[in-house]
């Protein structure tokens, strides 16, 4: 099963329409896809507007492979169940999110290995069409990086102490 | 409530729980705050997000659900604000801790005129620079921080590592 989502906020439909044509052409039946608020109707796969949290976990729980908008909320939750993630950034100019920075954060993420990134509808496709090379580092903790956790914690314990 | 009476230091200064107010917008703001849970963990904590049905995220804790507003949605703010002013007033936290955004931004200068500690922790999206809610509240952070070290500097964030 392949689990794509847009997020909770906006409709994608530049990737939503990528990802129905694709599974239109080659014939996949194992499509489910969270578009949002969008304007285009998926004629390929299966589709809904929203889910809720327990809805979405079991959505992402039962897919092999998560492609997604480049948000953390989606990026974080393929990483814990150790799935492997293809994102592809929402552009800035063309009014999908206020600016580029899922571009940056995607790039990023691209090169510390927590994510395949397709930059446009083409590189999409094409990693679509070579979806078993996607892979899991393993699954990510539940929490922070300690040395953060601490960090905030002192604030936390330390509010007391006047 | 049971309390220990750990001798060599006062009662009063001993047996306070701090109050703790969780607070982010939906979606990554709010699943990166999740990730800070050890945090507080003994604390009393209140958590404060966009959606009533985040509530099933934190099973058994207390979360309050307010509207979600943007900046170009001026009443939308408002209502925000004023929905916080009660929380803040019910909670009197000691320390507030946010991932962002609106919401954070003004917990973060409600908590300052009630006193409370601020921690600021951007989202980890913000690879180029802070976010601009995190630029507002620069100088009402106990603790402002950015998950990525390139971002970090004397006049800039602390940076102690990320949520990954």
């Amino acid at each position: 099963m392949i689990f794509v989502t847009v997020g909770a906020q906006m409709a994608f439909d530049r990737m939503i329409k990528a990802v129905d044509e694709w599974a239109g052409r080659e014939g996949r039946t194992d499509v489910f896809a969270q578009i949002g608020p969008a304007e285009y109707t998926p004629r390929h796969v299966a589709h809904t507007g929203f889910l809720e949290p327990p809805q979405f976990a079991e959505r992402a729980k039962a897919a092999s492979v998560i492609v997604a908008h480049a948000g953390m909320g989606s990026i974080i939750t393929a990483l814990t169940m150790g799935k492997p993630i293809l994102v592809m950034p929402r552009l800035g100019d063309l009014r999908e999110t206020r600016n580029d920075h899922q571009v940056a954060t995607a790039k990023r993420l691209s090169e510390l290995g927590k994510v395949a990134v397709a930059m446009d509808e083409r590189e999409l496709i094409e990693r679509l069409d070579r979806l078993d090379e996607l892979t899991s580092t393993g699954a990510l903790g539940p929490y922070a990086q300690d040395s953060l956790i601490a960090a905030v914690r002192n604030v936390v314990f330390a509010s007391q102490d006047r | 409530m049971a309390e220990s009476s750990i001798s060599g230091k006062a009662p009063a200064a001993s047996g306070k729980t701090p109050r703790v107010l969780a607070i982010a917008s939906g979606g990554g703001h709010w699943v990166q705050l999740l990730r800070l849970r050890p945090a507080w963990e003994g604390a009393k904590v209140t958590y404060v997000s966009v959606r009533p049905a985040y509530a099933s995220d934190v099973p058994g804790e207390r979360f309050v659900a307010i509207n979600d507003a943007t900046r170009w949605d001026k009443v939308g703010l408002v209502k925000m604000a004023a929905k916080l002013l009660l929380i803040m007033i019910r909670v009197r936290p000691n320390v507030v801790v946010s991932t962002g955004a609106a919401p954070g931004y003004f917990a973060f200068r409600l908590g300052r005129l009630f006193g409370a500690k601020t921690v600021w922790l951007d989202s980890v999206a913000n690879v180029d620079e802070m976010s601009m809610t995190g630029m507002l509240v620069k100088d009402r952070a106990t603790l402002w921080l950015t998950q990525w070290p390139h971002l970090a500097g004397d006049d800039g964030p602390e940076c102690h590592g990320s949520v990954l």
